[in-house]
């Protein structure tokens, strides 16, 4: 047991002794994660971040065309900003704006038009930055149903709209080409909106009256949303730097699990090596020693991390909070035995920290560390559970913000531990122990 | 006791150490001499258990070291050729560690630490770190984490490369008072005159395999002379030095520029008659002295071969 705890004390030690390297090993992953937290939602509060810059152009200066604008406006998710159509399409070239709308002259009137008629569609053209796909699409949801609301209300209701009806209704008795049928369902359509709008006028007229008469001007949304943010409890928000911690910490831990393999590969060509194999050691000892003060090591980091992040950005373990220091202890472990693993592997230090860095950002990847897995295509989710990162930010993840029991850290440290019996069965069987190999 | 019996260690088709044998006595010194890639060290590495020979075996006191934990190891000490210690930490952490490898702890561990840094007289710097350490003073400190668990046989692996003459004398004094506590060394180096100053008997090695196994005294007997006349002549245009081998017990003669060397095998006999013949035939000198062949000749004598440029 002395000689145990002396290989472990000695680690800790050199770990410990290099303060500036502890330092940096812990501010790098805090102020990485302190970013990420932020772009990836934060605390309540900086929802703002999150709105889209858009640029309207209204070469129309319609009822129609300034109740869209207004629309937009309202958006929670768009910060609508009025342009020149040059100005606009400058803007979205350098990024400064993700996309902007043109709504050409006379668009107010045809698209009343084309509501009723087979008039041809006005066209509004949407300039986009071609690097925010997902906010376009976003955008031109908002902006259907926007333009559906504003032109039909008008059409009901506003003044231009009225003109319109008027119009219509010529236009339908003008029109020879017009099937009888057609032209009879068309006159009673228009001449009921023709009645509603006088009948909403006389209304009018009375006091009080107009709130009502707005309210029924126009079609709207047959429905409405109700958002509830489903995290650990109500009114508890989600916080978006606790996934950000979680995966900043497994990616670092992850590269100090790689920088304890490497350290051994390079001790292997040193006098010290030789030193250890000339002690009465066995195998186990050396290996199982390297295992514990690599956990330790990976331990106190994320012990750090989070307590920065608790202190800072208010992230809580609001899950179980054994099921929390579980999954760490597993993702610890796991982490000191693929360090050894890459050790047993390894030829040289130099040509192992190549294809060993790879194989890590590839696991910090794919683990969901740097973004979600839910942004992952669904098959690419699926190929993932074989990924022992994608179980620590799982784990990490159910136990901090989501707010789950225990049971739910018990597949992630199971899986954990699976992987970290794994690499380490291939570190003891493949290390070359003699110097000779 | 130790003994080494027919070992080979081969690296694909180079055999490295090839059917090597001897014997070390308790309390002798023994010097593993040969130069650079003779094999020196892979012989040391097989005989600490770092590596595996192909054939042979080596006993400790009868035993051989049949696992990593096996109890015979705690009767060996390595001093590896690189340095084994750790520059981030202090001389007295280091010893701790090494110390605890072989289950010492406590007063016991504390004891054995201040005997070591005493002996090699370190113990005002013991806690410094390393890293501020001269390379002598590492080096001796590297000679004491080898000292702490009291092993009977130490394995000296080249201690002194790379370290002032002061410090290598400070080495040699520690090896010295371990040799006179009745260790067991075994020493490699390609250094004659460490091997002329501390050990009893030689081990030369070259290309794997040993070439002479004897006590100093006896390898100078396998040299055609055993001593050197070397006398500056005043004037040596033209002086013809073969002409001194008709001379009774002269067995060689060189001239180089004005230095005359001539080999003879009984110093007290020969040198009278070798001054004389010089005086006679009208060649004067100024300055007459003697010198013995060091092992560098003997390793010439033997290989053919300069041990430094082999």
């Amino acid at each position: 047991m002395i000689p145990f705890l002396a290989l472990v004390r000695k680690d800790l030690l050199l770990f410990f002794g290099d303060r500036k390297a502890v330092v940096v090993g812990i501010l790098v992953p805090i102020v990485l994660a302190s970013f990420f937290g932020y772009l990836f939602g934060g605390q309540k509060g900086n929802a703002e971040m999150s709105k889209v810059p858009l640029l309207v152009v209204d070469q129309d200066g319609s009822d129609i065309s300034r109740g869209l604008i207004t629309q937009l406006a309202n958006e929670k998710n768009l910060s609508v900003k009025p342009s020149t159509l040059d100005a606009a399409r400058e803007a979205v070239r350098k990024g400064q704006a993700t996309a902007a709308i043109v709504i050409p002259k006379d668009f107010g009137r045809d698209a009343g038009r084309a509501l009723f008629t087979a008039a041809s569609k006005p066209k509004l053209d949407v300039l986009y930055d071609p690097s925010h796909n997902v906010e376009l699409g976003m955008v031109k949801g908002i902006l259907a149903g926007a333009v559906m609301q504003t032109v039909s209300k008008e059409m009901f209701s506003g003044s231009s709209g009225r003109e319109m009806v008027n119009d219509g209704l010529a236009y339908v008795e003008s029109d020879s080409q017009l099937p009888s049928e057609d032209r009879k369902a068309l006159r009673d359509l228009l001449g009921g909106v023709k009645e509603l709008n006088e009948r909403q006028d006389a209304q009018r007229a009375g006091a009080g009256a107009s709130r009502q008469a707005e309210a029924t001007g126009g079609l709207t949304m047959p429905y409405e949303t109700r958002e509830e943010a489903i995290t650990s409890g109500q009114n508890v928000e989600y916080n978006g730097y606790a996934h950000a911690f979680a995966g900043m910490g497994v990616q670092f831990i992850l590269f100090m699990g790689l920088d304890v393999g490497i350290a051994l590969l390079t001790l292997r060509q040193t006098g010290l090596w030789q030193r250890l194999r000339a002690a009465p050691l066995s195998r186990t000892m050396l290996l199982g020693s390297r295992t514990v003060s690599a956990s330790l090591m990976a331990g106190f980091i994320l012990a750090v991390l989070f307590s920065f992040a608790r202190v800072v950005f208010g992230v809580r373990i609001l899950g179980s909070f054994a099921g929390f220091v579980g999954v760490c202890a597993a993702f610890s472990l796991m982490t000191a035995a693929f360090g050894l693993m890459v050790a047993a592997l390894g030829e040289t230090p130099e040509a192992t920290r190549g294809y060993s860095i790879m194989a890590t950002l590839f696991m910090v990847m794919l683990g969901g560390a740097w973004v979600p897995t839910f942004i992952f295509p669904a098959w690419l989710q699926k190929l993932t559970v074989v990924i022992p990162t994608r179980w620590a930010m799982d784990g990490l993840d159910s136990m901090t913000w989501r707010g789950l029991g225990f049971s739910s850290a018990l597949m992630p440290i199971v899986i954990l531990l699976f992987f970290a019996l794994l690499f380490g069965g291939v570190a003891v069987t493949r290390f070359r122990w003699r110097v000779d190999g | 006791m130790l003994e080494v019996k027919g070992v080979t260690k081969s690296y694909g088709p180079l055999v490295a150490v090839n059917d090597v044998s001897f014997r070390v006595d308790d309390g002798e010194t023994i010097g593993l001499l040969g130069p650079n890639g003779a094999g020196k060290t892979t012989t040391v590495s097989i005989i600490a258990g770092l590596l595996s020979s192909d054939s042979g075996e080596v006993l400790i006191e009868g035993k051989q070291v049949k696992s990593d934990t096996d109890p015979v190891k705690l009767k060996i000490g390595l001093v590896p050729q690189d340095m084994a210690l750790y520059d981030q930490l202090t001389a007295r952490d280091n010893l701790i560690f090494f110390a605890a490898l072989y289950s010492l702890a406590g007063a016991k561990a504390k004891q054995a630490i201040d005997d070591v840094l005493n002996l090699v007289e370190l113990s005002d710097r013991a806690g410094h770190k390393v890293g501020t350490f001269s390379g002598g003073m590492k080096r001796r400190l590297n000679l004491a984490a080898a000292l702490l668990h009291d092993p009977q046989i130490l394995l000296l692996d080249e201690p002194t490369v790379g370290v002032d003459p002061q410090s290598r004398n400070a080495i040699f004094e520690n090896l010295e008072a371990l040799k006179k506590r009745g260790k067991t060394l075994i020493y490699t180096t390609h250094y004659m005159e460490e091997a002329e100053r501390l050990c009893d008997r030689i081990v030369i090695i070259d290309h794997g395999k040993v070439i002479a196994n004897d006590t100093l005294q006896a390898l100078h007997q396998l040299l055609p002379v055993t001593n050197i006349i070397a006398v500056e002549l005043d004037l040596a245009d033209g002086f013809k030095p073969e002409q001194m081998l008709t001379l009774p017990g002269v067995k060689s003669a060189e001239l180089k520029q004005s230095t005359l060397r001539v080999g003879v095998h009984d110093l007290s006999r020969d040198a009278p008659g070798v001054l004389r013949w010089l005086a006679e035939n009208g060649h004067s000198f100024h300055h007459v002295s003697s010198e013995q062949p060091d092992l560098e000749t003997v390793f010439l004598t033997l290989t053919g071969r300069s041990l430094r440029d082999s």
